[in-house]
């Protein structure tokens, strides 16, 4: 193709530039949906509860995701301090991801049993109780506020249609468990959920 | 990856490979069309402005031809062509795995030595002290504090009151195993009434003030209802970490409104188990360090 017509033609031009520069994008991403390793979920994992489901969705509404990652990467420093590292297996189910990248506080990747409800609870109604110079916020109103008007069934129907595989049955069921829990239930059923399925934490 | 379809693994080659391929024709089309004037310019001219044909510098032009040697080496050593594992068979877990041998190489041998040492030999090392500190501070202090004083529902671990026993043995299950305790909700089974009347009997216990007329009719609730735990004396049980009612130690609260609600709610305290996440010669160290600290200082 000759010079001139390239840059004498700014459509063609701009159909051009973004081929040369997609191949990156081409080569990384659209192999990843049809790797086995991110397609397949882990041996034991465990659909999300209708409880567990709104708890996670409390954790994303409190912005928890901002300031702490779900993402245990390969190195010793990290396995030592968090446990087994994260694999692709684990998140298939997870619309969307909150793997993160800036830790403020801690990874919690695998913060289920790590510590008691107790402890939680009273971290999250101000985390200076526990933890005296921790900079988290405190989250008072998760104590007071339940969920009163749930429609986790048609968030659980959404989550289907992008492969989660919830039946009929835990479709149906998923109101009624949720309605009038406090939203520190949720999210301790969430949070407490977290990383369980690898249990080898070395 | 190793887990490719054929498809995709030749797509990310030929891709790949493709690219770099088209960037060195890039410079060599560029080579063949320099020199088309004599003067030195490009031939272009756009209002009476000429393009100079330069040469690129040099450098630029030799890092330019670096990347792709490099990208070459890079693309035979490390995996990056699809399922092919590079010739260095380089993997991130690999890497981890050889970040743990040598870890292990140079600390095993040095928590297996505590691991096989007495408690008693390990309270008099104080190296083994400072080094049960560290865990401490790493994985408890969370919950029972740097200091290890607790706070409401967490408890001290330096006041000689213990749930499951004074012995560094009790001290270490307790680490390994986790402990669940399961003080039952009686609100509803004694009623309000019977609430205020157990909890002054309880309050009573360890000298606290409470009407007496309550405090008779709680001891009579206590001698059918608490005693199976607490015993009948409420000296409690260590077996079952039911708390001791009558030393004046209260994990969550000695006032009658903390101990009304205890008897109202129940209380679940939990201490998560530790095995998996440290090991035995970890814990063992650790499980000397706790005794430690509620023993006299010399």
């Amino acid at each position: 193709m000759n010079h001139e017509i390239v840059e004498k033609n700014i459509g063609l031009m701009v159909i051009l530039v973004v081929v040369a520069i997609s191949f990156g994008t081409l080569v990384q991403i659209p192999p990843l949906f049809f790797d086995k390793a991110t397609t397949t979920p882990i041996k034991g994992l465990k659909l999300y509860t209708a409880l567990q489901l709104e708890g996670r969705d409390i954790y994303i509404r409190e912005g928890c995701h901002v300031c702490h990652s779900q993402m245990i990467r390969p190195f010793r420093a990290e396995t030592e301090r968090y446990g087994h590292y994260s694999v692709a297996g684990e998140s298939v189910y997870e619309h969307p991801f909150l793997w993160g990248s800036k830790r403020t506080g801690p990874d919690l990747a695998r913060v289920g049993g790590r510590y008691s409800d107790d402890w939680h609870r009273a971290h999250m109604y101000n985390p200076r109780d526990v933890v005296p110079e921790s900079n988290m916020p405190a989250f008072p109103w998760l104590f007071e506020d339940t969920i009163d008007n749930p429609i986790t069934d048609k968030k659980m129907a959404a989550l289907r249609m992008v492969g989660v595989p919830y039946t009929d049955e835990e479709i149906a069921a998923a109101n009624a468990q949720v309605k009038g829990r406090t939203e520190i239930d949720a999210l301790l059923a969430y949070l407490q959920n977290l990383g369980i399925v690898l249990k080898s934490k070395r | 990856m190793d887990n490719l379809s054929s498809f995709w693994h030749w797509w990310i080659i030929v891709l790949t490979l493709g690219c770099i391929g088209l960037t060195w024709l890039l410079l060599k089309l560029n080579q063949v069309k320099t020199q088309s004037s004599d003067d030195q310019t490009t031939g272009h001219e756009y209002d009476g402005i000429q393009e100079y044909d330069n040469p690129l510098p040099s450098w630029w032009y030799w890092m330019f031809i670096l990347t792709i040697v490099f990208s070459l080496a890079y693309l035979a050593l490390y995996p990056g062509l699809g399922n092919f594992k590079g010739y260095l068979n380089w993997t991130s877990v690999g890497q981890w795995e050889d970040e743990q041998k040598h870890a292990a190489a140079e600390y095993a041998p040095i928590f297996e030595r505590y691991g096989a040492m007495s408690f008693d030999e390990l309270k008099a090392d104080p190296e083994a002290l400072k080094t049960g500190q560290r865990l401490f501070a790493n994985n408890c202090s969370l919950c029972h504090g740097s200091a290890a004083a607790g706070t409401v529902g967490f408890p001290n671990l330096t006041d000689n009151d213990w749930l499951y026993g004074d012995t560094p043995e009790a001290i270490e299950t307790s680490i390994l195993k986790g402990r669940k305790g399961a003080m039952m909700a009686w609100g509803a089974i004694i009623g309000e009434q019977g609430v205020k009347e157990s909890a002054a009997y309880v309050s009573s216990l360890s000298g606290g003030n409470a009407d007496a007329a309550l405090v008779a009719k709680g001891k009579e609730i206590f001698a059918t209802n608490c005693f199976a735990c607490h015993g009948a004396d409420g000296k409690g049980n260590q077996m079952i970490g039911a708390p001791d009612l009558t030393n004046g130690v209260w994990l969550y609260g000695g006032t009658l409104a903390k101990i009304e609600e205890s008897i109202r709610n129940g209380r679940n305290g939990e201490m998560p188990a530790h095995e998996e996440l440290l090991g035995k010669n970890k814990v063992h160290v650790l499980a000397a360090y706790v005794s430690s600290l509620s023993e006299p200082k010399q």
